[in-house]
């Protein structure tokens, strides 16, 4: 199982990833992703993948849901 | 900082002599090798210990702040592929904590030879002692340290002294790493953590100076006699920092376990009737008066108590200063702290110091609510725990000075004096 993460530093806010994930990323009132660690499957997983690929400064990540990272 | 007190070694709380600040010499001069080793006699060789079974079986836990298991971390580093690297983390951008200060600046050596005691046991051929730029004394007397020692004690490791930008972040170990590495200090995104890939791209271990201090004595005297003083879930001594309305401000050892209550009798009792205790640094919590009558120096205690111990930084507030006041003036420090790579991080504090910095002000509005949402918003959205620190701190405000907003609300503030030391700004 995959889940999603944000790099914090890459990341500028555009926004995209909310628009192509709404499952999982909602933005705060700065427009910055705020992320749901949930891991994503089926249809999520496909919006996931189209949303990390979007991103334009490569700031989206999937990750193995058991990574130690949080 | 009030740090300069501590020249003297208190008696340890609790069983024994002191035991870290043991060497500290009443002349308040940094030790010299021959006085170290008078006071805690030669490190055993490296190939006669087993040192991360020893840090093991002693429970050494990270003295930094965030507590993390000793030996685990010993052993992360070893397990990897390259020849590792060894920080010792003398930053201590903490404006509330001078124990690390007084550790480099009064048993350098100590500190070197924990440094030097963990490079031999991972086959390190470098460490570094990092240290605030604006640490001169420290950084003097670990460069004479240094020099003191020659190349005979630390055969086959090369230590060395190495000033970073102060400044609060740039302690966190990824912002260290990062320095070393391109003189940038600021942190790093992680994985790969500093153990996996660190300065030069060795797996690195980064351990606070008094973690390694510690460390230096557990190599020579062993676990039995690490776990004499403490509990069995926090065994050992530690130094902690206490300022504020206390009569002999400084950094004093205790045996972990000892009551708050002690502590502050240690430190001379308190000069004023008392309104709350910050503990654990600002990135630590207040605790109300009456909830730390009986409150204890261990993590357990006072995380039932929603408190960490964190870096042992303890500030007690008398009555005549504001909680919310004292409150926005650290928030407004930590958000001028942010290294400004992390939108929530940069964002997120700012909104919340506003918010505290309004209410300080008596402005009328009522915006706890909203308040609470960023505080909870902003926990674990930085690429360095930044924001997850000042979180915990901001929370404990609205939680212990619940009271005070409510004056503040209806224009009303009970205490006008400052307390809290905030870099750049006058008390
Ligand atoms: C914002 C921030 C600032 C930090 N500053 C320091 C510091 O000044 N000194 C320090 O020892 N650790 C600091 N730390 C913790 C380090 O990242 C790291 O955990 C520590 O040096 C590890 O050593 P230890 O396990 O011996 O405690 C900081 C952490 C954060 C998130
Ligand atoms: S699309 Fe990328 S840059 Fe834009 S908000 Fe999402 S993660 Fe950040
Ligand atoms: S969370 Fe804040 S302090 Fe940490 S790296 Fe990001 S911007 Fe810098």
């Amino acid at each position: 199982m995959k889940r999603v993460r944000v790099n914090p530093i890459t990341c500028e806010g555009h926004g995209l990833c909310a628009e192509l994930l709404p499952e999982r990323i909602q933005l705060d009132e700065w427009g910055f992703p705020i992320v749901d660690r949930e891991p994503v499957a089926g249809e999520a997983a496909r919006h996931a993948a189209r949303a990390v690929e979007a991103c334009p400064t490569l700031a989206l990540l999937l990750e193995a849901a058991s990574d130690r990272s949080r | 900082m009030t740090a300069m007190r501590a020249t003297r070694a208190p008696e340890l709380i609790g069983p024994g002599p002191p035991r870290l600040l043991a060497g500290v010499s009443s002349a308040g001069a940094p030790s010299t090798l021959d006085e170290h080793l008078s006071v805690y006699g030669q490190l055993p060789p490296a190939g006669a210990i087993d040192l991360p079974a020893l840090v093991d079986a002693s429970g050494l836990r990270g003295l930094g702040g965030a507590g993390f298991p000793t030996a685990t971390k010993l052993r992360a580093v070893a397990s990897q592929r390259g020849r590792p690297f060894v920080v010792a983390n003398g930053a201590e951008g903490e404006p509330i904590s001078g124990k690390d200060k007084v550790l480099v600046r009064y048993l350098p050596h100590l500190v070197l030879d924990g440094a030097a005691a963990a490079a031999h046991a991972l086959g390190a051929r470098e460490a570094i002692v990092a240290l605030s730029r604006a640490d001169r004394d420290g950084i003097d007397a670990l460069s004479a340290a240094i020099a003191e020692r020659g190349g005979g004690l630390d055969k086959r490791v090369r230590l060395r002294a190495i000033a970073v930008p102060d400044g609060f972040v740039a302690g966190e170990e990824t912002a260290l790493v990062q320095f070393l590495n391109r003189g940038v200090a600021k942190p790093t995104f992680t994985p790969p953590l500093p153990f996996e890939r660190g300065v030069g791209k060795a797996p690195t271990l980064v351990q606070n100076v008094e973690t390694l201090a510690q460390l230096a004595l557990i190599a020579r005297f062993g676990p039995v006699w690490f776990r004499a003083v403490g509990t069995a879930d926090e065994p050992g001594s530690a130094l902690v920092t206490i300022s504020g309305a206390v009569a002999e401000p400084g950094v004093y050892e205790v045996a972990l376990g000892t009551p708050l209550r002690e502590l502050v009798a240690q430190a001379g009792g308190v000069t004023e009737h008392v309104r709350a205790f910050l503990v654990g640094g600002f990135f630590g919590s207040w605790l109300g008066e009456r909830e730390a009558a009986d409150a204890s120096l261990l993590e357990g205690d006072l995380r039932s108590r929603g408190a960490r111990l964190g870096a042992r930084a303890i500030v007690v507030l008398p009555t005549s200063a504001c909680g919310i006041c004292e409150t926005a003036r650290a928030m407004r420090y930590l958000a001028d702290s942010s290294a400004g790579q992390c939108g929530p991080c940069v964002y997120g504090l700012d909104a919340i110091a506003r918010s505290f910095e309004r209410l300080a002000a008596q402005q009328s509005r009522d915006e706890r609510k909203q308040l609470s949402r960023w505080i909870q918003q902003v926990r674990g959205r930085g690429a360095c725990r930044h924001p997850d620190g000042a979180a915990a701190f901001a929370t404990s405000a609205l939680k212990v000075f619940a009271r005070e907003s409510e004056l503040h609300l209806r224009g009303r503030c009970e205490g006008k004096r400052r307390v809290l030391p905030i870099p750049g700004i006058a008390a």
